[in-house]
């Protein structure tokens, strides 16, 4: 085991939605190499506390890249230096001693600052709640094995349903749209045979509420790169035909009546 | 059955508000009868359709004049919210996470069981029964289990109809493998994150229901009390942890989905935020908490790292399909595993427990891995873990198919020790994981306050003293969609058109001010430690004296340790900041404070048991070959125990398990 020295954080510090917010550093003086990123974070909220001064507040939860609730910008990339991996998953050895790490929450319009490191990403809830389901009350379903589903469309459907919903995909898109994660949701259903009856209604529900809170895409890619899960953006192109469809198939529905 | 009482007639019979604020530590009595598990009559396998024939229904449109609080949005609480809501039910949702769909459940990697005997080989809803009650050292009562089993092939159907992407085989059907504990293949897995997949699944039904307006949902919102008035659960007390505000909410009923304590060991698996404060703050108004010692120390985490080190990982039990443990033959040999001959190989599972081999249930494999170590035989720079080889699978079945089967868990272990298990061994080491303990519930699953529900793992019902793999995502959601959205009818039936005390109530008030002054009084203590250097000690303290092996002599040490430290952090607690806007300390307060009441419960617990079975293991009562030896005779009881004002103090009452279907015999994986 090794550790780090003298590094410098430069931590956004923001008291509230109100607050103009400021950059602030710390110093650490020595970390083992064996720590996580929040680990790191941890030891200097310790020292913070010691010293009768505020903790930095930062989300987090389950530590092992899955629940979605750690966000942080590290030096200007979503979810820090290593590709396919959260903040929480991310350790000290992937820095050296001496390193000046910035960090800052996410920065997005649809993603509001609560207080230094957190922000609220309750917009991605909304997007579900307009239709990101399939509707199947409990108690009436089916034999499981009733509908077989080919391994290749559950396999596709499951890498679309890996997303963790951290918005590290907004955060990192110039634009701050939230295409990747929608259509990651949308893919997931609308791939799987259980998810057909309402495959054009809930995509177009989806899309339409992504609209009335995140900005639109105009194909940078920074999304895919940030993903934590390395969602591919390939189901952006799929949510978009299907979008295409759903209004398609609107105007014959119209133009018949 | 309670009877509502309005809130205009309340203050004539009731004391004042202010002589409630300090009110006596101890709670009203919930109930002086013996406990009475309300386990319907008939064979085992009639007793849930009989229930179902002869509880009482309310009619749909009735339905919504019962306001439902559901504290907790995991695979619990998501499914009951949303069934209760679309049987007609007006649902208040709560959870401290931003989203419903960040809980805990989210992290269970490896798969959920249930009776579908798709293989052909044998499986049966008598056989998942018999496994669980056996798996869990016969401490589990019958009724619950049966009634889980059964329900356990609906949520395959209901999980597969919302689209949950399970395995697939070629021809389009659904994939199983084995987990512990079990000679059948009945594990439903979506890759290495079965619980992200159920959970999501039961989160878009909720989230529905959210869109629909039948549900609503309060986010970062934690509970810190529940009231009690005349004897029933009236609702619960809030604080709005974005801006410190404390709330009451009443309701008809009250379930709590709440999640396990692990986090009482300070290290464990269990993500950051679990904690004990809602079951806690339940039994302290008169809940019954059951069982508390039984904790279940999973087998396979990697092991600690360092001291700076905020929780361990596990890695899913699904890997000791393919992955062979093994420690070397000598104490001290240093070399790298690569360069152990076979024969210098302790394959210790394989070795004690032929028939079940690395698939031994995990209390078993935990204990195993503990003597290992133990005896100077662990690997790893700290020498404290055991090794997890997939070379034997590797060369059998081929990388990719080992990558396909368990890819996400490598990448998770390389990320997390720098290791590249493709070429050398997984080290792990066992670390807290569940709790099998929790409140008291009858078959109802309502606990012993009237009108108070817990389902999923804050209850204690269904695993006796040791958890299977992959049945705790399966008894979340039985309880969730297939027996409280049954089951709290027949509570609310009779209190139709009858008003229930508001949130004016005084108790409502009291309960808010004792809540807030709680709070302030973290604030106010200005001493010098943090709450989590309080946590880690009290971990410690836990862990040491009653972790994976327990001894009388330890655990009168720990229970004069903890009210000495419990002390301290009374008194030396330092949390910064304010209580007006978001405080990560001052929430962290509330919690170690819940835990260190809990622990000395815990404590207390295990050394009231005198036998040990599942995941309480006495090392005094072992047999000559050190395996767990269970007292039939005057310990086949749950404990439950009663809050009188001190943990120290709590009073235990026993409910007798009865068993008519199983024999009691010695649990044996050889
Ligand atoms: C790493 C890991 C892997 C696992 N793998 C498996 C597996 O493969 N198979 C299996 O069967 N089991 C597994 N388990 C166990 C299983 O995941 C859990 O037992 C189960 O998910 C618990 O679900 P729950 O709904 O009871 O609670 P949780 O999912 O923990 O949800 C608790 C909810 O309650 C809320 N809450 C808690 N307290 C409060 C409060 N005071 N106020 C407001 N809200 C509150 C939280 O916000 C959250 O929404 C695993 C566990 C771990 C730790
Ligand atoms: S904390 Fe859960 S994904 Fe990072």
């Amino acid at each position: 085991m090794s550790h780090l020295e003298n590094l410098v954080l430069k931590i956004w510090r923001q008291n509230g939605p109100g607050d103009a917010g400021r950059f602030q550093s710390y110093r650490i003086d020595r970390i083992s190499d064996e720590a996580s990123f929040l680990e790191m974070l941890d030891v200097l909220n310790e020292k913070l506390i010691g010293e009768g001064l505020e903790a930095i507040t930062f989300d987090h939860d389950c530590r092992e890249g899955i629940c979605g609730t750690c966000s942080l910008m590290i030096d200007g990339r979503a979810h820090g230096p290593q590709k396919g991996t959260a903040t929480c998953q991310l350790h000290m050895r992937m820095f050296k001693s001496g390193d000046t790490i910035v960090v800052e929450p996410w920065r997005a319009t649809a993603f509001p600052i609560i207080k230094d490191l957190m922000v609220d990403r309750s917009a991605f809830d909304r997007i579900i709640e307009s239709g990101g389901f399939i509707t199947a009350s409990t108690g009436g379903a089916p034999e499981a094995n009733l509908t077989p589903v080919p391994k290749p469309v559950a396999d596709a459907a499951m890498d679309a349903a890996e997303c963790i919903g951290c918005g590290a995909c907004v955060a990192a898109c110039p634009n701050g749209a939230a295409n990747l994660f929608a259509a990651a949701k949308v893919s997931h259903l609308n791939l799987l045979p259980q998810g057909q009856a309402e495959r054009w209604s809930r995509v177009q529900a989806m899309v339409e509420s992504m609209d009335d809170y995140f900005g639109s895409c105009t194909n940078h890619g920074e999304c895919e790169a940030a993903c934590p899960k390395e969602i591919s953006i390939d189901f952006i192109a799929l949510m978009h035909s299907d979008y295409l469809k759903a209004k398609i198939k609107d105007r014959k529905l119209i133009s018949q009546q | 059955m309670a009877t509502a009482r309005t809130v205009k007639k309340a203050p004539a019979k009731k004391a004042p508000a202010k002589k409630a604020v300090a009110r006596p530590a101890a709670p009203p009595r919930a109930r002086a009868k013996p406990l009475d598990a309300k386990i319907p009559k008939g064979p085992i396998t009639d007793k849930w359709d009989n229930y179902k024939a002869d509880m009482k229904l309310i009619n749909p449109n009735n339905k919504r004049k019962f306001k439902v609080i559901v504290v907790g949005s995991g695979l619990a609480g998501a499914s009951a919210a949303a069934s209760l809501a679309e049987l007609g039910y007006d649902v208040d949702v709560f959870t401290f996470h931003d989203s419903p769909r960040r809980a805990h459940s989210i992290a269970a990697q490896g798969g959920i069981n249930a009776a579908k005997n798709y293989r052909g080989d044998g499986d049966s809803v008598h056989r998942l029964f018999y496994d669980t009650i056996k798996g869990g050292d016969f401490r589990a009562r019958e009724a619950n289990v049966y009634r889980l089993a059964q329900t356990s092939v609906n949520i395959i159907d209901q999980m597969v109809a919302q689209g949950v992407p399970f395995a697939r085989e070629y021809g389009g059907l659904l994939d199983t493998r084995s987990f512990g504990g079990s000679q059948l293949q009945r594990t439903f897995y979506a890759r290495g994150q079965t619980g992200q997949q159920l959970l999501l699944g039961a989160y878009q039904q909720l989230a529905r229901q959210i869109g629909l307006g039948t549900v609503k949902l309060w986010n970062r919102s934690e509970l810190v009390d529940v009231v009690t008035i005349d004897g029933r659960c009236a609702g619960i007390v809030t604080r709005d942890l974005v801006t410190g505000a404390v709330q009451s909410h009443a309701a008809h009923a009250t379930v709590l989905a709440t999640g396990g304590y692990g986090n009482v060991f300070f290290l464990s698996t269990n993500a950051m935020q679990c904690n004990v404060t809602a079951g806690w703050r339940a039994h302290r108004k008169g809940a019954f908490f059951a069982n508390p010692c039984y904790t279940q120390i999973h087998p396979t985490c990697i092991p600690q790292s360092d001291d700076t080190q905020s929780k361990l990982t596990l890695m899913s039990e699904s890997l000791r399909n393919d992955g062979r443990v093994w420690v070397p033959l000598k104490a001290g040999d240093e070399r790298p595993a690569a360069q152990i001959p076979e024969a210098e190989r302790d394959y210790y599972l394989e070795r004690m427990y032929p028939s079940f081999g690395n698939l031994a249930p995990r209390d078993i494999a935990s204990r195993a891995a503990k003597r290992a170590v133990d005896s100077g035989r662990g690997v790893g720079p700290l020498k404290n873990g055991v090794n997890l080889d997939f070379a034997a699978a590797i060369a059998r079945l081929g990388k990719d198919v080992v990558k396909e089967r368990y890819g996400n868990l490598f990448d998770m272990y390389q990320r997390i020790t720098g290791e590249d298990p493709y070429a050398t061994p997984m080290r792990m080491y066992p670390a807290s994981h569940y709790t099998m303990g929790g409140l008291w519930v009858d078959y109802e699953l309502m606990t012993t306050i009237p009108g108070l529900y817990a389902a999923g793992e804050v209850n204690f019902s269904d695993h006796g003293a040791n958890r299977l793999g992959a049945s705790a995502l399966m008894q979340g959601l039985a309880d969730g969609y297939f027996v409280l959205p049954q089951t709290i009818g027949n509570y609310l039936a009779p209190m139709l058109n009858k008003p229930i005390p508001g949130v004016e109530h005084p108790e409502f008030r009291a309960a808010e001010e004792e809540a807030a002054q709680r709070f302030q009084g973290y604030l106010n203590i200005g001493g010098t430690r943090s709450p989590d250097w309080f946590h880690r000690e009290l971990g410690k303290i836990i862990w040491n004296d009653c972790g994976m092996a327990r001894d009388k002599a330890g655990l009168q040490r720990a229970l004069s340790e903890l009210p000495a430290l419990y002390d301290e952090f009374k008194t030396d607690l330092r949390v910064t900041g304010d209580g007006a806007s978001v405080n990560q300390t001052l929430e962290k307060a509330g919690r170690v404070d819940d835990f260190f009441q809990l622990g000395m419960l815990m404590c207390r617990d295990a050394l009231e048991r005198r036998e040990s079975c599942g995941g309480h293991f006495r090392t005094e009562y072992q047999d000559a070959e050190g395996e767990a030896q269970r007292d039939d005779a005057n310990f086949a009881h749950v404990a439950a125990w009663e809050f009188t004002g001190d943990p120290m103090k709590s009073t235990r009452h026993k409910e007798e398990l009865e068993f008519e279907t199983i024999h009691l015999a010695k649990r044996s994986y050889k």
